[in-house]
């Protein structure tokens, strides 16, 4: 118990750092922070930069999500894959000892 | 973390290559041989790489107005050292660049080189030496796969300062804008990180304490301490 009674504490911590975020950035998007990274490269760069794989066959090799709610979904099944393997697992794990 | 596809130029994208490639095949050396001697392990293999799997899809806000993933690679650094680390790491990072446009093939090298192989060599490096001087397990879980976490991003912050030095103040006003973006984001996220790892842990030695002795995680008398405090 007592490793769960710490881990929920931090993650409450974690929340309420959040909504500190939330309230020290009024006007952000919370956006990816390599997005961020986009733009200090554009800064040092002076915007000179440009990717330079652009039309090279690099990209022609990936499977670009038509959109933010297609990519939320393959964001979830990754999530939901690790999560099925990972209680799939424990519950083995469980089962055998108890019946051992 | 992910550099983005086309977003190191030549020479760096190549040299991470050259940095990680080696240990790719190291770890792919070391999974095999471990397929072939302990089958009876594979199980936990599993549950690491899902673990890597779960924790780099979730995009959480953090206080500095921008959003990062953690990593989940502490626990197969501790688990199965740090060149298993990286062939899970290599497997998500594939995943991303390919179904999601996360991340790069170019910049592949340089992913791995942060997410799979500095971080996890950190991770396993604290992990030793806080189990060496006689720190409570959970705590030295916790450190190591905070630090796992977080120190993956400094080192994609100095990925990108060596590929973009400022034109004034060079390589260290370049990594002082990247480690603002990166390094700050996650310290948040890599607390909360190692807290879910030491979580894990307490179910692994709960289920399949033999696994962590077998693997040379923990000795016997450590295992005995921390389950005699449990009850």
């Amino acid at each position: 118990m007592k490793g769960e009674a710490i881990f929920a504490v931090i993650a409450i911590l974690f929340v309420a750092s959040f909504f500190y975020g939330m309230a020290a950035n009024p006007d952000s998007e919370f956006g990816g922070a390599d997005g961020q990274a986009e733009d200090v490269i554009a800064e040092i760069t002076d915007g000179e930069y440009e990717e330079w794989t652009g039309d090279s066959w690099v990209n022609s090799v990936k499977f670009e999500p038509p959109g933010g709610e297609t990519e939320s979904l393959l964001f979830a099944l990754q999530a939901a894959i690790g999560a099925l393997v990972l209680g799939y697992f424990f519950g083995y794990y469980k089962g055998k000892g108890q019946s051992e | 973390m992910h550099i983005f596809e086309g977003f190191l130029p030549s020479p760096w994208w190549q040299l991470w290559f050259v940095f990680s490639i080696p240990v790719i095949f190291f770890g792919i050396y070391r999974l095999n041989k471990l397929v072939a001697e302990k089958r009876e392990l594979l199980p936990l293999l599993a549950v690491a790489g899902a673990f890597v799997f779960v924790l780099s899809s979730l995009k959480m806000p953090s206080v500095t107005g921008s959003s990062s993933h953690p990593t989940g690679t502490g626990m197969a650094a501790i688990l199965f050292g740090p060149a298993i680390a990286a062939v899970l790491s290599t497997i998500v990072l594939l995943y991303q660049s390919i179904f999601l446009a996360h991340g790069g093939l170019t910049t592949l090298g340089a992913n791995v080189a942060s997410m799979g192989i500095i971080g996890p060599v950190a991770a396993y490096v604290i992990y030793k030496a806080g189990m060496k001087a006689n720190i409570n397990f959970y705590v030295v879980v916790f450190l190591a796969a905070t630090f796992a976490d977080w120190i993956t991003y400094v080192v994609t912050s100095v990925e990108l300062a060596l590929a973009f030095p400022a034109e004034v103040g060079g390589f260290a006003t370049s990594l002082k804008a990247f480690l603002l973006v990166f390094a700050t984001t996650q310290v948040p996220l890599a607390i909360m990180e190692g807290a879910l790892t030491a979580l894990i842990f307490k179910y692994v030695i709960q289920v399949k304490s033999d696994a962590l002795v077998e693997l040379n995680v923990i000795s016997e008398s450590v295992l005995n301490k921390i389950k005699g405090a449990n009850q």
